[in-house]
C-alpha cells in the first residue's frame, strides 16, 4: 500500500475543522494516570481539537525540564506503556483525534507492528516520533500503512531544503515543525523562523504544518495560528497540572488557559 | 565463526550502521550538523595537513607513542606461562586514553568554524581532557556532569575549572552519566550553529561510532608495532574494559582482521549478574535505542532505560558502542562481565607487582586476564611459543585513590576521604 493509499485521520479532521487547530499535549501518568485521563477530557472539553498525549520516557531529549519533571512522577508512580494504550481508549470517541507522542524505543520494545496495532483498535490516530527521522521508521512507515495511523514526523529551522521534502513525504497527517532550535518549554517570542520555515515546509510539499515548542500564551498561539494550520502547546499546559494545588484547582486552570488559547487560535483568521 | 556479514575489512567498515546497530535515532534539529561533521571529518582524513597537525600534537603534547609494558609479575596471578603486555595509555597526557579522540574533535571543530564544545562526563576523565583540548585550541567549553558524579569526583571538577572550563551539575533523572548525556544533547539542539557536541566514547548517532573509533585506533596500531619488534608476531588475545567502548574499539580495531587473535571486552559486573546491579549490557541487556544509537541496552519490560551500577564511574553507562553490539554477534569478540570485587582485587595486584596504580576502569581489563587464566595457558601454539595477552591499560588510577582507599580500608583514624565504599570522590 503506498501512502496515497492510506487515508489520514488527522489530516481529515484538520481540513473539515476549517480554521487552524489547537492540539495540546499532556502526558499520561501525571499526576496520575486516572487524574491524566481526566485532565484530557477537561482539555477537550475546552477547546482542544487534537491531543497529543505523552507516553513517559526515562531519557526524554527532546523536553525541557517541566515536562521532564511531571514524567519522571509519572514514571516513579509505575505508569506503564500499556496505561498509555488505554489512555488512548478512555480519551478517544470524544470528537477529538488522539495522537501519541513518544521516544521510539518504547515502540521498538514492544513490537513496532504490534504497537501500530493495539493503537489503532484502541482508536488512536497516530504517533509523533521526536527521536524518529524518516529514515530509520522503514518498519514504522510499514506498520502504520498496514494499520491505518498518522506518522508525524518533526522538521526545524535547520533543516536543509532536502530534508524538509523528504519529511514531507513520510509524514501523514501534518508536519510537526519546531518553531526555535531547542526543547519544549515556554517562549517569551518565538521570532520570525516558526513562520519562515512552515513556508519553506509547505514549499517542500507538506499539505498541513502545525507548529510546536515553545507556544506557551493565548496571544502567541493566535500570532503562529496566522500562519500554521495547527498550534502545539504542551508545557504550558503542563504547567498548569504541576503549579497546582490539588487535581481540582489544576483542572480548573487547565480549562481556563485550554479555552483561552482555543479562543486565540480560532481569532486568527 | 565469523558469518559473511561485511564486503570489506572490518577494520575500515563505515557507518551509520554495523549489522542491525547503530544509525540515528535523534531529532530532525540535529541531523544538518551530525551531516556537516561526517562531511567534515571525511574530507580532514583525506588532508595531509589534518594528518599531521594530529600526528605532530599527539608527538609533542600527548606524549605518543604510549609504551608497551611486559608485565612478568602479575602474568604470574593469569597463568604459568603467559606472557602479558600492557598498552600504557594511562601515561598520556591527563591520564588515559581520552586525549586521543578528545584532540581529533577538536581540530575539526576549529575546521568547522565553531567556537564552543560541550561534553559530558561521568568519572570526569572525558571531561577533563575536553578542557584541556578546549583551554589549548581557545575554545569555550561547558561541561554536564551529574549532580552524584561531581560529588564522587570533586577532584576532577576542580580540575576543569582550572583548565577554564564550566561545570554545570545535572540535578534531574537518575543525576549521573545518562543524565549528562541527555543535558548535553538538549545543548547541542538549542546551540548547534555555534557549538560542537565532543561525544567521548562509541555511541550516539553516525557519525560517532565510527569518528571516534578512527581517533583511538592509534592504540592499537601502535601496539601491533610494538609487540612485532619485541616478539616478532601477533598476540594471541587482546583484552580491554568496555564502558561505552572506545578504548576496547582503539585497540581491537588493527586486530580485527586477524582472526587467529581472539579479542575480549570486559564489561562491568558490578554486584553480580543476579543482583540487578551492574552494567553488563551483553549479559544482562537486549537490543534497544538509547542517545541515538541502536544498541544492547539495559532496560525494562516497557523500552524504559534501567539504572546501572559499577565501582568504576566510567563503566557505568546503560548502553555500548554499536559496533561492539555488532562485533559480538557475528561472534568477533568475546564479552564478559567482571565483578567489582574482582575489579578491585586485580587493581591491588598490579600496584603490589608492577608498581603501576591502574583506572579502575581498566582494572576491569587485568581481572578479565585473570579470569582467562588457564583458557589462555592453553593456547600454546603450534611452534610452541608461549600464549600471549595484550591488555589495554586505558587510564591510570590517581583519581581512584579514595575510592581504593576507602575499599581497602587503608585509612587510619579520621577519614581523609568521604566516600563510601566503593564511591569515587
Amino acid at each position: 500500500m503506498s501512502v496515497l493509499d492510506v487515508r489520514s485521520q488527522v489530516g481529515e479532521f484538520l481540513d473539515g475543522l476549517g480554521r487552524p487547530a489547537l492540539i495540546g499535549y499532556l502526558p499520561v501518568g501525571y499526576p496520575s494516570v486516572d487524574d491524566s485521563v481526566d485532565a484530557v477530557r477537561t482539555m477537550i472539553d475546552a477547546g482542544a481539537d487534537v491531543i497529543e498525549l505523552g507516553m513517559p520516557y526515562t531519557d526524554p531529549v527532546m523536553d525541557g525540564p517541566l515536562i521532564q519533571t511531571a514524567v519522571d512522577a509519572a514514571l516513579a508512580r509505575g505508569t506503564k506503556v500499556r496505561d498509555t494504550i488505554r489512555a488512548v481508549e478512555q480519551v478517544s470517541g470524544r470528537g477529538a483525534p488522539i495522537l501519541i507522542m513518544t521516544y521510539w524505543n518504547l515502540v521498538l520494545r514492544y513490537g513496532v507492528d504490534a504497537f501500530a496495532r493495539d493503537l489503532a483498535s484502541a482508536g488512536g490516530a497516530g504517533l509523533i516520533t521526536p527521536d524518529l527521522i524518516p529514515d530509520e521508521a522503514a518498519d514504522w512507515l510499514a506498520a502504520s500503512d498496514a494499520h491505518g495511523l498518522d506518522r508525524v514526523f518533526l522538521v526545524a529551522p535547520s533543516s536543509t531544503p532536502e530534508r524538509l521534502a523528504s519529511t514531507s513525504a513520510a509524514s501523514r497527517g501534518f508536519v510537526y515543525a519546531a518553531s526555535t532550535m531547542g526543547v519544549t518549554g515556554e517562549r517569551a517570542t518565538l521570532g520570525n523562523r516558526a513562520e519562515q520555515l512552515v513556508a519553506d515546509t509547505r514549499a517542500a510539499g507538506a499539505e498541513r504544518v502545525c507548529v510546536g515548542v515553545g507556544v506557551a500564551r493565548p496571544e502567541q498561539a493566535a500570532e503562529v495560528a496566522g500562519y500554521a494550520d495547527g498550534v502545539i502547546v504542551g508545557t504550558a499546559l503542563v504547567r498548569t497540572l504541576v503549579d497546582a494545588p490539588d487535581a481540582a484547582t489544576g483542572r480548573a486552570d487547565l480549562a481556563r488557559l485550554t479555552s483561552a488559547l482555543a479562543e486565540g487560535v480560532r481569532s486568527a483568521r | 565463526m565469523l558469518e559473511a556479514v561485511s564486503d570489506g575489512p572490518l577494520s575500515t567498515h563505515a557507518g551509520p550502521y554495523f549489522g542491525e546497530f547503530g544509525g540515528r535515532f535523534v531529532p530532525e534539529a540535529l541531523i544538518a550538523a551530525l551531516d556537516e561533521l561526517d562531511t567534515e571529518y571525511h574530507k580532514a582524513l583525506t588532508d595531509p595537513a589534518f594528518g599531521r597537525e594530529l600526528a605532530r600534537l599527539h608527538r609533542t603534547y600527548t606524549g605518543r607513542p604510549s609504551p608497551l609494558t611486559e608485565v612478568p609479575r602479575f602474568a604470574k596471578h593469569v597463568a604459568g606461562g603467559v606472557r602479558v603486555f600492557l598498552k600504557r595509555e594511562d601515561l598520556n597526557h591527563t591520564g588515559s586514553h581520552k586525549i586521543n579522540n578528545v584532540l581529533g574533535q577538536a581540530l575539526l571543530v576549529k575546521r568547522m568554524g565553531k567556537t564552543r564544545v560541550i561534553a559530558e562526563t561521568g568519572a570526569g576523565q572525558h571531561g577533563v581532557a575536553t578542557a584541556t583540548a578546549a583551554a589549548l585550541l581557545d575554545l569555550e567549553c561547558v561541561v554536564y556532569m551529574g549532580e552524584e558524579d561531581t560529588q564522587r569526583q570533586a577532584l576532577n571538577v576542580a580540575r576543569m575549572r582550572l583548565l577554564g572550563a564550566e561545570v554545570i551539575p545535572v540535578t534531574i533523572g537518575s543525576r549521573t552519566l545518562k543524565d549528562a548525556i541527555n543535558e548535553a544533547l538538549r545543548d547541542w539542539v538549542a546551540n548547534v550553529e555555534t557549538t560542537h557536541y565532543l561525544l567521548g566514547t562509541v555511541t550516539g548517532p553516525h557519525p560517532f561510532p565510527e569518528m571516534v573509533r578512527d581517533f583511538h585506533k592509534i592504540i592499537g596500531e601502535e601496539a601491533k608495532a610494538q609487540l612485532l619488534e619485541e616478539i616478532g608476531r601477533l598476540p594471541d588475545a587482546v583484552a580491554a574494559c568496555v564502558g561505552g567502548g572506545s578504548n576496547a574499539m582503539g585497540i581491537f580495531n588493527a586486530f580485527l582482521d586477524d582472526p587467529e587473535v581472539r579479542l575480549f571486552g570486559f564489561e562491568a559486573g558490578g554486584e553480580g549478574i543476579s543482583s540487578g546491579r551492574h552494567a553488563a549490557r551483553f549479559s544482562g541487556g537486549e537490543p534497544g535505542v538509547l542517545h541515538g544509537a541502536k544498541s544492547y541496552l539495559l532496560q525494562d519490560d516497557d523500552g524504559q532505560t534501567l539504572p546501572s551500577h559499577s565501582v568504576s564511574a566510567g563503566l557505568d553507562y546503560p548502553s555500548v558502542g554499536p559496533e561492539h553490539a555488532w562485533l559480538h554477534d557475528i561472534g568477533r569478540a568475546d564479552y564478559r562481565p567482571v565483578t567489582d570485587v574482582e575489579a578491585m582485587d586485580a587493581f591491588r595486584i598490579l600496584c603490589r607487582t608492577e608498581g603501576i596504580i591502574p583506572a579502575i576502569e581498566s582494572a576491569h581489563a587485568l581481572a578479565g586476564a585473570i579470569a582467562l587464566g588457564d583458557e589462555l595457558a592453553g593456547w600454546t601454539g603450534d611452534d610452541g611459543h608461549e600464549p600471549v595477552l595484550l591488555v589495554n591499560l586505558s587510564g591510570r588510577g590517581d583519581k581512584d585513590v579514595a575510592t581504593a582507599a576507602a575499599w581497602f580500608d587503608l585509612i587510619d583514624d579520621e577519614p581523609v576521604v568521604l566516600a563510601d565504599q566503593g564511591e569515587q570522590l
